[in-house]
């Protein structure tokens, strides 16, 4: 794949996680982001676990650019709950997490499981206070006839300490399950997003919300469709998109009513009705959408490709890729297997030249855009080797299997890339395994 | 196949064969069909969503919750050693003679 200065070529950088077989649930790996400037990376897990790696630059000068994530900080989020009114447990897996742009020292993010939204707070503290009036060193108090003197307390450097504390609670309004959480431009509003219901919060107030989509039929019986993903503009803050379970994007404009069930604009690709069969509605919801970086595209995922469409066409996509679509011969078993309700994510580079999903086999695909050209990369522990590169791997879909082919019955459907991520400026990327967090790096940056 | 053989196919046959050839999700379906004949015809309906929209495991009610809770963590806890001594009486507690919360386990991520 050619970029700028030359061909790209992927090269190892690190992974995270253990190694053994064994997974725990509480380890899968449940989301993965980038913050604002790349300098920070945070994974959450289904025990509701958040790790954050900052980067370290080691060589800042091409071509021997090399940084590492190491971890910076990590906090439980999310805890286990029973909803006792409908017997339910509440999964402590995060969902999504989302950064804030930074304002101040400190960094925010949003991190949110099926029903609850919190804002943490991650602040350093390098410095303590020592030399206290009242209080003796370890925290007991002085008998205050035994002072005699005043002095004034100083700062006194001491290890880097990192802590992560929850500033706000966002509870209590989602019925269904939190699928989506955007930060709006705005930088004081975001919006959740369940299966059937979009909310808009003020970032301080969390006492009250408001419904902006509602899409629940008033006979449960007629429900069609539900909402798979939603994100706000890039820049608009009055617009956002979200996505269904049918293959449809619906575009909002938040400026037109105070309940955006009326749509601005509605993309969908029309399918041809011969073509139509038991699966077309299941692998044409769409698990994932995603505004550019320039805000005048959006990417969708469905379950065999990635499509991108232009904000000003509503009637078909630009552009569509096939991620696998060597699978489509084996639906019957990915439905037996429930793989067929795999929910895949998809990213943007920086410059939205490329885009990336991952694919079962622990394989990952890079499309791009104006070279047209595609790659397919896989992540495992027998390409570690540090600043190796990374060999394309090829799928063979039937007859005569080339040398270095896998064949897709060899594909191992439990080994799935969900979750990727892209560096908003430099090509680094994060890709999740179901319990490891690799790091590659393009050789030359 | 012989020649004659695929002369006596009827047309009825040969759009089916075609139909597989062209598409393979409809051969899937028919495949999937076979195998679960009472299968409705509408995957997409309301009963498939619904499904989703209830996701989760249903308890009886909490206390059936905690009991399932609790035979988990014996299974699946690593032993966390008792280090800190009791502390009862002699003076009131501040937050650094308190046990640690026992149920954090680190994510293997951070190691």
């Amino acid at each position: 794949m050619a970029g700028p200065g030359g061909d790209m070529q992927w090269c190892f950088s690190q992974v995270k996680g253990a190694i053994d077989d064994d997974v725990a649930e509480a380890d899968i790996i449940s989301t993965v982001e980038f913050n604002h400037t790349g300098e920070l990376l945070a994974t959450g897990d289904k025990g509701g676990r958040v790790v954050i790696f900052q980067q370290e630059i080691e060589n800042k000068n091409p071509p021997q650019f090399r940084s590492e994530y190491n971890v910076y900080s990590t906090f439980q989020s999310h805890e286990p709950e029973f909803d006792y009114l409908k017997s339910l447990e509440i999964e402590e897996k995060i969902n999504k997490i989302r950064w804030l742009p930074q304002k101040n020292a400190a960094q925010f993010l949003l991190s949110t499981n099926d029903k609850t939204i919190k804002l943490w707070k991650i602040s350093e503290r390098d410095k303590r206070p020592e030399g206290y009036n009242l209080k003796e060193e370890d925290g007991r108090y002085k008998d205050p006839n035994t002072i005699t003197s005043l002095r004034v307390p100083v700062l006194i450097p001491m290890d880097l300490m990192v802590e992560a504390s929850p500033r706000r609670v966002f509870a209590n309004a989602h019925t269904y399950h939190i699928n989506s959480i955007s930060v709006n431009s705005d930088n004081e509003t975001y919006l959740s997003a369940d299966d059937l219901r979009i909310n808009l919060w003020h970032l301080e107030i969390t006492d009250r919300s408001f419904n902006i989509v509602d899409i629940k039929p008033a006979n449960m019986e007629e429900l069609t469709e539900v909402i798979t993903a939603a994100e706000f503009h890039p820049h608009q803050c009055n617009t956002f998109v979200y996505s269904s379970s049918k293959g449809t994007i619906r575009l909002c404009d938040m400026r037109a009513s105070a309940l955006c069930d009326k749509h601005s604009k509605l993309f969908e690709e029309p399918e041809d009705p011969s073509n139509r069969s038991f699966f077309s509605e299941i692998i044409s919801s769409i698990s994932d959408v995603k505004f550019s970086h320039n805000g005048r595209y959006m990417m969708t995922r469905d379950y065999l490709s990635v499509k991108i469409w232009d904000l000003n066409m509503e009637n078909r996509p630009v552009e569509t890729y096939q991620v696998h679509e060597y699978l489509r011969s084996k639906l019957c078993s990915l439905y037996e297997n429930d793989c067929i309700f795999d929910k895949f994510e998809c990213c943007w580079n920086g410059n939205d030249s490329v885009v990336m999903t991952g694919s079962y086999n622990n394989f990952f695909r890079m499309f791009d855009r104006g070279h047209r050209r595609d790659v397919t990369l896989e992540a495992s522990r027998e390409n570690s080797k540090p600043m190796q590169v990374l060999k394309p791997r090829k799928v063979c879909a039937g007859g005569k299997r080339k040398k270095d082919e896998i064949s897709v019955d060899s594909l191992d459907f439990n080994k799935k890339i969900l979750h990727t991520a892209w560096h908003p400026q430099d090509n680094i990327i994060a890709v999740a395994t179901t319990n490891n967090l690799y790091i590659f790096q393009d050789k030359v940056i | 196949m012989s020649e004659e053989a695929e002369d006596t196919m009827n047309s009825e046959e040969q759009q089916e064969v075609e139909d597989k050839v062209i598409s393979p999700e409809k051969a899937e379906e028919a495949k999937l069909k076979a195998r679960y004949p009472n299968l409705g015809a509408k995957p997409g309906g309301s009963d498939f969503l619904r499904k989703r929209l209830q996701k989760g495991q249903k308890y009886f009610d909490s206390g059936d919750y905690n009991m399932a809770k609790a035979k988990m963590k014996n299974k699946q806890l690593p032993s966390a050693p008792a280090e800190k001594t009791e502390i009862t009486g002699g003076h009131i507690p501040t937050p650094q003679d308190l046990p640690q919360r026992k149920t954090i386990v680190a994510s293997k991520l951070a190691g």
